[in-house]
């Protein structure tokens, strides 16, 4: 039975155990009929020319895991960013567990969506926002759809900001030979509203794991939203993240992917600033060896006047990685006075990596001021033997270099802790010390 | 350019007639539809050889199992591929015609391009009174060319007298498999331009469609292959700066350049066809394929400037196969009203220090739709490879539209790939400096445009260059109020 057909059979099961008289109940079986009718995405659809899922297709995932998993504080200490007092909400084989986790009611909702779907408080918001910016036809998003039960929910109500940032963390036991997990968040910030939320997916054994995750975010007017996605993963896990995100008038939006692990990777990341005065800004750190595969896929859609958006995406391919960048911007015509600005560079340190990358504009308002630079190349010979005739040998030397390339990505991290594990996970990527904390 | 309901009317009566004239000589018209037997038929026409035939017999067979691509960003109704026929003699001067029957738009525009009083009636198929001066420059071009030992004929003809040339070089740059158009233009091809330059030779002059030295006027399924043999050099011009309204709906052209070890192509393209009317009623389709082969250390440089056709959809291409081959791309589409483009380029990089640059200067207007579609692809084994693109885009008016996807593979450390993108509107400062200076609007954004294009309209051979300037002009006429 391919995976296809074990996901569809796997529904029904799944629907007799959630409560079918939940309005949400009606979302999910739409979902579910969108996904029998177009399955996997394959090869020959263009947002997938590059990224294949047929190995994925092929392993004989578990749905849902078996038993409930527990892990200890200390083996999973070192994921977490605990330099600092956050707050926590971290799963175990798709699981909430709350004996790790730290979440919150006061002031703030940092809670999980099983919560949400179920209690008749949360109805009204589930009802104003649920699904309602996720793609209701891009096949992976309504399979996540479908099988939304668990994630973290966050709301954060007016003039509001929580005292400390939020981590999410999923985690795979490797109990199940191969697992497949579908996390769904819902973050929601309202007017002038604030947060900071650290997103982390990991597994511990060398077992298959295929994540299939949706994330919705809905700014609304002058909050500002910072996402951070830490992919570092094990090379046996798969994660397909589907991020999508709403914002309203003056709103600050910052998503950050940082991707070094994992075996293929893809990160759909959607914007859609359905206000004036918006910023969005998307920057990426892409760092590869062996034979992972990572593809950003970004879209931002300007709809309204007087709006800007930043893309900054650095890619470093190593041994015999890929990396694909697709990026999109779409102007609408009455979305004039825009800025939108795309910028993608890459190097490529072995003959066997690959970059494929496709800068996109799509442009139907004239006052608008829309750039796109991408470039593929290598380190400067210059520089680098500048620093070698300083005596620094030839290996730190060119870590030095790739990490100053990176470098202005990581400027803009807002948590110091943060920028600092950043920096210690490139160091390490990159395979050198380079004898002072960088 | 206007088009009132009589004119257009007008225009449909000529076009009864000229159907009426065409009666007359039955023979020369195929019925409407294609199968086995028109290809055939077409062959025999032509007085082809067994191998062309079979050759042709093929393309029509793959045609058929193939779907028409919808990937480009275009629309439009499709072509009835049944309702066409496929063979029609050449359009014989009409002796009832003179140029006061010409539509008064077209003969203005003539006169802005400075086109000649016998270039006009050769242009709107009037019988032209003075030949001398056409003959006469044409033997004297032929007579140069022959000695040199350059063969430039239709391609028809050296199907019969050069056959060991077309049978090894057609269809290796383009196959019949390649896309649906290039297929069909394989199975139907009736009319284009041959052209060899000899080893060493250096073409003395601009071979150009312009002043068609072959017979005959541009076909609808038209075929170019040009071949510059080692160390040679030509320069091609195609098209006609000149606005042509065609009848045919559809082209679907097929161009193949090969260029061998040392030796170095520039093709140069102004089309200009019907784009249809105001509100977008009509015009040409313009599906265009277009590609060149390049051998060690030579050169394939093309240069386009696209105003006419309702839809175009063409992308000349190089395939970088020898090392130190370079590869060149400098492009202007303009498009107004309804039109659409869906333009670019691929530059597939094989060889070792190959090089590109892709130039692309898009320019829309009205309500059209305007896309830069491009491959810059390097292959594991083409080291040092680099490219440089850049595209720009200029709106005007909220209307219309500018798009680009440009795909970028690389495959090798060792490549240099840049690629720049900017889209933006005719600064109001700019206009109004214009106009503080005593230039006023119209002739300041004619100014500024031409300013943008002027790295493309470069590339243009000198007189080719003042036209298509003047064109670009004309296109943009009216587009700014």
């Amino acid at each position: 039975m391919d995976l296809k057909d074990k996901l569809l059979s796997s529904f029904i099961a799944f629907e007799n155990n959630v409560d079918l008289d939940n309005p949400v109940h009606e979302v999910r079986s739409e979902a579910i009929k969108n996904f029998e009718e177009k399955g996997f995405p394959s090869k020959k659809e263009e947002a997938w020319k590059y990224t294949s899922l047929n190995n994925i297709q092929k392993v004989d995932f578990s749905v849902f895991p078996k038993q409930e998993n527990t892990l200890e504080y200390k083996e999973i200490k070192k994921y977490f960013l605990h330099e600092i007092d956050t707050y926590k909400i971290v799963f175990v084989d798709g699981v909430y567990s709350s004996y790790l986790s730290e979440t919150t009611h006061d002031g703030v909702d940092v809670c999980l969506m099983s919560a949400a779907f179920s209690k008749p408080m949360y109805k009204q918001i589930i009802e104003l926002y649920f699904n309602k910016v996720a793609s209701k036809d891009e096949s992976l998003t309504t399979l996540n759809t479908a099988f939304s039960k668990e994630g973290a929910y966050i709301y954060i109500p007016k003039n509001k900001a929580p005292r400390k940032p939020i981590q999410i963390l999923h985690f795979a036991t490797g109990n199940e030979a191969a697992l497949m997990l579908q996390p769904r968040n819902l973050i929601i910030v309202e007017e002038n509203a604030e947060v900071q939320i650290i997103e982390r997916h990991q597994s511990l054994t060398g077992n298959e794991v295929f994540t299939n995750s949706v994330t919705e975010i809905f700014a609304s007017k002058d909050a500002i939203v910072d996402y951070y996605k830490v992919q570092n993963d094990r090379d046996n896990a798969s994660l397909v993240d589907n991020t999508y995100i709403s914002q309203k008038n003056s709103s600050v939006v910052r998503v950050h992917t940082f991707s070094f692990g994992g075996k293929l990777t893809r990160n759909n990341l959607n914007f859609y600033q359905n206000g004036e005065r918006i910023d969005s800004i998307l920057k990426g750190v892409t760092i590869l060896g062996e034979k992972q595969h990572v593809d950003h896929h970004t879209l931002v859609h300007h709809a309204q006047p007087n709006c800007e958006s930043h893309q900054d995406y650095k890619g470093i391919f190593g041994e015999k990685s890929t990396g694909v960048f697709n990026g999109k911007i779409i102007v609408d015509e009455i979305a004039q006075k825009t800025n939108a600005f795309q910028q993608n560079n890459n190097i490529l340190i072995s003959d066997k990596a690959t970059i494929n990358t496709k800068p996109q504009l799509e442009i139907f308002a004239d006052d608008v001021k829309c750039s796109h630079g991408c470039t593929i190349g290598q380190l400067d010979e210059d520089a680098l033997f500048y620093l070698q005739s300083r005596g620094i040998p030839k290996k730190e030397a060119t870590a030095l270099l790739m990490y100053a390339f990176a470098n202005n990505v990581l400027e803009s991290v807002r948590i110091p802790e943060l920028k600092t594990r950043i920096n210690k996970i490139i160091a390490n990527k990159l395979g050198v010390r380079v004898g002072f904390e960088l | 350019m206007a088009y009132t309901e009589e004119e257009l009317k007008k225009e449909l009566e000529t076009k009864e007639y000229e159907y009426g004239f065409y009666t007359n000589i039955e023979s020369d018209t195929f019925p409407k539809g294609l199968n086995e037997d028109i290809v055939r038929a077409i062959s025999k026409k032509k007085n082809e050889p067994e191998w062309m035939t079979e050759w042709r017999l093929d393309a029509f067979r793959i045609w058929e199992k193939m779907e028409e691509p919808e990937w480009a960003n275009v629309h439009y109704e499709k072509p009835d591929f049944q309702a066409i026929s496929y063979y029609s003699a050449p359009k014989a001067a009409d002796p009832n015609k003179s140029l006061e029957d010409v539509d008064p738009d077209l003969l203005e525009m003539y006169r802005k391009l400075g086109i000649s009083v016998d270039e006009q009636k050769r242009l709107q198929n009037v019988a032209v009174d003075i030949v001398v001066d056409s003959v006469s420059v044409a033997t004297t071009f032929k007579k140069t060319l022959a000695e040199k030992g350059i063969i430039f004929m239709p391609i028809s003809e050296a199907i019969q007298e050069h056959p060991e040339l077309v049978k090894k070089y057609m269809g290796t740059v383009v196959p019949k498999t390649d896309n649906f158009y290039a297929a069909l233009n394989s199975a139907v091809f009736t009319d284009g331009s041959f052209c060899y330059i000899p080893k060493g030779v250096r073409c003395p002059m601009e071979l150009s469609t312009y002043f068609r030295i072959n017979e005959g006027g541009t076909g609808q399924f038209e075929r170019t292959l040009v071949i510059a043999d080692e160390s040679s050099y030509v320069s091609y011009l195609e098209g006609c700066t000149a606005p042509s309204r065609d009848e045919n709906q559809l082209h679907a052209a097929v161009v193949e350049l090969i260029a061998l070890d040392d030796a170095e192509i520039k093709y140069s393209t102004v089309q200009n066809w019907f784009p249809g009317d105001k509100e977008g009623k009509g015009g040409v389709y313009n599906f265009v394929t277009k590609r060149g082969l390049c051998e060690t250390n030579s050169k394939i440089s093309w240069t386009q400037v696209e105003t006419g056709s309702a839809v175009t959809w063409k992308y000349p291409s190089c395939i970088l196969k020898g090392n130190n081959s370079v590869g060149e791309f400098y492009s202007i589409a303009v498009t107004n009203n309804f039109q659409q483009a869906d333009t670019g380029t691929k530059m597939i990089h094989l060889g070792k220090n190959t090089k590109s640059t892709i130039i692309s200067k898009g320019i829309s207007a009205g309500q059209s739709q305007n896309s830069y579609r491009g491959l810059v692809q390097v292959n594991s084994r083409a080291e040092n490879a680099r490219n440089f693109s850049q595209c720009d885009s200029l709106l005007m008016g909220n209307r219309c539209g500018a798009h680009t996807f440009p795909y970028i593979e690389a495959k090798n450390k060792s490549a240099q790939i840049e690629h720049e993108a900017t889209t933006s509107k005719i600064g109001e400062d700019q206009i109004f400096y214009c106009n503080q200076r005593g230039i006023d609007t119209e002739k300041a954004i004619a100014l500024i445009v031409n300013g943008f294009s002027k790295e493309v309209l470069n590339k243009l051979p000198m007189e080719f260059a003042v036209e298509a300037q003047k064109l670009l002009e004309i296109s943009l006429e009216g587009s700014v109020g």
